[in-house]
């Protein structure tokens, strides 16, 4: 992974920058920090393979703040690079040594909450799963439900538009994102989006989210708030072969059951997880975990549908949870599978998601893949929405293992778009993928992207080297630097 | 003009020297929209893909929404967003206008639904952006920036959206003579619960609707329970099926069809409609200030209003609305001047020309400079 060569002439004035910083951001210790080992928590986000020093970081409270912050690199040719709570598995907020790095981790404040109106305004820094801590006495809940929920932040989720496990009945970041404040470039501040998301003229607020922060620095957010549901529960049903478990997802989803999540894993997941958190998982070669919303009559219902589908498909095992410590069993190995597989060895988490209908034959050509290269790859992953993570498990210290890894996922990757799919379903391009985006996209399709960056960042300063392969962006990030 | 093909489109696209309008069905233009000449899409039909099975269809842009629905029927399902429809209305008009009807409440607009779009811009080039995936952060959201773009960026050519099953058992609750507070509160109390609530408004005869669907014995016990809940605010009476959803959902034709259009015909000096957006807390204020027949949608978030000509409404903060009938074009308050120029310049990346600005009402930009 390469990454452009910082400019110099920024890092020759850091000391008058840091000096500038510290004058704007006044009155309050630490908000900006500039000793080089301080700093070094900042050097990298999840893809902790690729880091990097910045040239310094700044943590401000306010959006006036944040604004006062970004008219000031504008004015002096500073890249920034936005950060929520640092857990982009894709180096979405990895710095370059010419970059300051602007963390919102000072900004967590609820602003204000309606129930009424179903809405929640916090600070773009607050935790995700601290927003529905938030509304969860008064009944509600945020629906987007990254797995990382317990640390990263709001304004990450809006950049890389997360997902989660209950997406397949409550959507995405941006189907439950009304509105923002956001920061452009040059120190304006703007609000997007308005009730219901709705806003005359175009949908600007639809485009910032998944931007990847590079449109913008979000400072404050309206999230929809929903109220939570009855009761929910989880049924697990095992299978002889992956093939069939993928046959099963379509039957379901084809019967106008819509559970809340379908969760897929292999044999080599199940083993592992078995091994690591001893969830009483059937040894079998795939397995599906549904888990259906509603008062007790009505997942009766449900569950009765979902049982006689499967049925169909002669599962090995149909475990339907009789307690909440039944339910919690069922998804207490899939919520520690990737803590199961790191037990394993390293591995690369990928993120392609596919057509539905094409699970059997892509799971197949994985597995296959995987035996040719040599390496061992486990699935485990969101298979109502057909979002996979393919785990590919290596050994870091063994040299050359990290380079066929890469091959191995970029194969992988590709395979998932020849399906119909995509590079990324919900971890984002960042970095990691950038070079990969000309296998997705024609060069006129990149080309209109970046013309939206052009307008909301004329001099490509804000998380510039992410998302466009180099050599496309390059002629934009380099113009930049000349007009400096 | 009417292309057959995409490419014949683009090249129609690069060759032109005048103002366009890009029409579906014509269906849905507002005041000051359908300038110079029109390029019809309605020869880019057919329905390219459809998987029941992963909840997904993809079709040309100018295939017919009635055409579309009924393929989906086949299948028992359905669009989520449940567009308003009009005789020749295609698909490529409901997304470039992201009409969304009352469904929103609980399954979002036609850009929630919206998985991938291909268009041709302003100068001539074909883009695609996102795919047929139901979760997908590969690269900028474009698909969001062209649903209501209403052809300003670019003209679209295909969509893929997701589609949803068709459940077995609606019923609709119906609480007659509310005032409109009352009606909003009905509502409110009825999307804060655990009801699943898929539709919720007040049609203008005066009663407040709300709608459940699902598996039979879920509707069941949820209309008990909302029945109970809903008791305070008076009778609920409870019919099959959403009738008074069609009706809800139409009711912006049904207005500008009734408000006549000023030159004597259907109306004495013709009225104008307006759509009105507001946060739910704030509609019982919109409805008092309103000087004729209105409807509520979206659970107090959607007001549709008819009103003498020049009539201007006066509404709260961050609420917006826009003349759809009887008038210039107008959206009230105007867009900060940031905001202007945002869209300026998207418009002017994408239609450097501005050959698509005969689509353009909402060049509210305008006001910015």
């Amino acid at each position: 992974m390469q990454m452009p060569a910082p400019d110099q002439s920024v890092i020759a004035r850091r000391g008058a920058i840091v000096a500038r910083l510290r004058a704007v951001l006044a009155g309050g210790a630490g908000k900006v920090i500039d000793d080089p080992v301080e700093a070094r928590a900042y050097e990298c986000d999840a893809l902790s393979a690729y880091r990097c020093p910045p040239l310094a970081v700044v943590l401000p409270t306010t959006t006036g703040e944040v604004a006062a912050v970004l008219k000031l690199c504008h004015d002096e040719g500073v890249p920034v690079v936005p950060r929520g709570a640092g857990t982009s598995l894709a180096g979405g907020s990895m710095p370059t040594a010419d970059a300051v790095v602007l963390g919102l981790a000072r900004m967590n404040q609820v602003l204000d909450v309606d129930y009424g109106d179903r809405v929640i305004r916090v600070q773009a820094g607050r935790t995700n799963l601290s927003v529905s801590e938030a509304v969860s006495e008064a009944g509600f809940f945020y629906a987007p439900d990254p797995s990382s929920q317990l640390a990263c932040a709001i304004g990450g989720n809006i950049g890389m538009n997360s997902g989660g496990a209950h997406c397949l009945k409550y959507g995405v970041t941006t189907n439950n994102l009304l509105g923002v404040t956001m920061v452009l470039m040059d120190g304006t501040v703007v609000e997007l989006g308005g009730p219901m998301g709705e806003t005359p003229g175009l949908d600007l607020l639809g485009v910032v989210c998944g931007a990847e922060g590079q449109l913008g620095v979000v400072t404050e957010a309206t999230l929809r708030i929903l109220p939570k549901p009855a009761g929910a529960r989880p049924v697990l049903v095992g299978f002889d072969s992956s093939e069939t478990a993928g046959e099963c997802v379509a039957a379901i989803i084809r019967a106008g059951v819509l559970p809340v999540a379908i969760e897929f894993m292999d044999r080599p997941c199940i083993r592992a997880t078995e091994k690591f958190a001893r969830p009483g998982y059937p040894d079998c070669e795939a397995l599906l975990i549904i888990e259906v919303e509603g008062t007790d009559a009505e997942i009766d219902e449900q569950l009765a549908l979902i049982r006689d589908i499967a049925a169909r498909f002669d599962p090995v095992e149909f475990r339907e949870s009789k307690s909440e410590d039944e339910s919690r069993r069922i998804w207490l190995g899939r919520k520690s599978a990737f803590g199961a597989m790191g037990q394993m060895g390293d591995y690369m988490c990928l993120d392609g998601t596919i057509p539905v209908s094409a699970l059997p034959q892509v799971l197949k050509r994985i597995g296959e893949m995987s035996a040719e290269s040599g390496l061992p790859v486990a699935n485990v992953f969101h298979a109502g929405d057909g979002n996979m993570h393919p785990l590919i498990i290596f050994d870091a210290n063994r040299p050359g293992d990290l380079e066929r890894v890469e091959a191995l996922g970029a194969d992988i990757l590709r395979l998932c778009v020849e399906a119909g799919g995509c590079l990324t379903g919900e971890h984002g391009v960042g970095v990691e993928k950038r070079d990969l985006m000309i296998d997705q996209f024609a060069p006129a399709d990149l080309e209109a992207q970046m013309r939206v960056k052009d307008v909301f960042d004329p001099r490509w300063l804000l998380n510039a080297a992410k998302v466009f392969p180099l050599d496309s962006s390059a002629s934009r990030r380099e113009t930049r630097r000349n007009a400096a | 003009m009417r292309p057959e093909t995409e490419s014949e489109l683009a090249s129609l696209i690069r060759g032109a020297r005048t103002r366009l309008t890009p029409v579906g069905g014509a269906t849905r233009l507002l005041p000051g929209e359908g300038q110079g000449d029109r390029l019809s899409c309605v020869g880019l039909t057919g329905i390219t893909l459809y998987e029941p099975a992963a909840l997904t269809v993809v079709a040309r842009a100018g295939t017919q929404l009635a055409e579309l629905n009924a393929t989906l029927a086949a299948e028992h399902q359905r669009l989520a967003f449940e567009p308003d429809e009009a005789e020749g209305s295609t698909i490529g008009g409901v997304i470039a206008a992201n009409a969304s009807g009352p469904r929103r409440v609980k399954d979002g607009a036609a850009r929630d639904s919206l998985l991938g779009v291909r268009f041709v811009d302003g100068q001539g080039e074909v883009v695609r952006n996102g795919g047929r995936v139901m979760k997908n952060v590969t690269g900028y959201d474009l698909v969001k920036l062209m649903a209501g773009s209403r052809g300003t960026l670019g003209v679209l050519t295909e969509v893929s959206l997701k589609t949803q099953p068709i459940p077995p058992c609606v019923v609709t609750l119906i609480l007659a003579g509310l005032a409109p507070d009352q009606a909003v509160d009905a509502m409110t109390a009825a999307l804060t619960g655990p009801w699943d609530v898929t539709g919720a408004g007040r049609l203008p005869g005066g009663d407040t609707v709300l709608r459940l669907e699902g598996l039979e014995g879920s509707v069941r016990i949820r209309t008990e329970t909302l029945v109970r809940r809903l008791g305070v605010f008076g009778t609920v009476e409870v019919a099959d099926g959403d009738a008074a959803f069609v009706a809800l959902r139409q009711v912006r034709r049904e207005m500008i069809a009734a408000a006549g259009d000023g030159q004597g015909n259907n109306g004495e000096g013709g009225r104008a409609v307006w759509r009105i957006v507001c946060r739910p807390s704030q509609a019982p204020a919109v409805l008092h200030g309103l000087p004729g027949r209105s409807a509520v949608d979206w659970g107090g978030a959607l007001i549709w209003a008819v009103s003498p000509r020049g009539w201007v409404p006066d509404l709260p903060q961050g609420a917006f609305a826009t003349r759809v009938h009887g008038g210039p074009p107008l959206t009230v308050p105007l867009p900060a001047a940031a905001i202007a120029r945002l869209n300026d310049g998207l418009r002017a990346q994408f239609d450097p020309r501005s050959i698509l600005a005969g689509a353009g009402v909402e060049r509210i930009a305008g006001a910015g400079s």
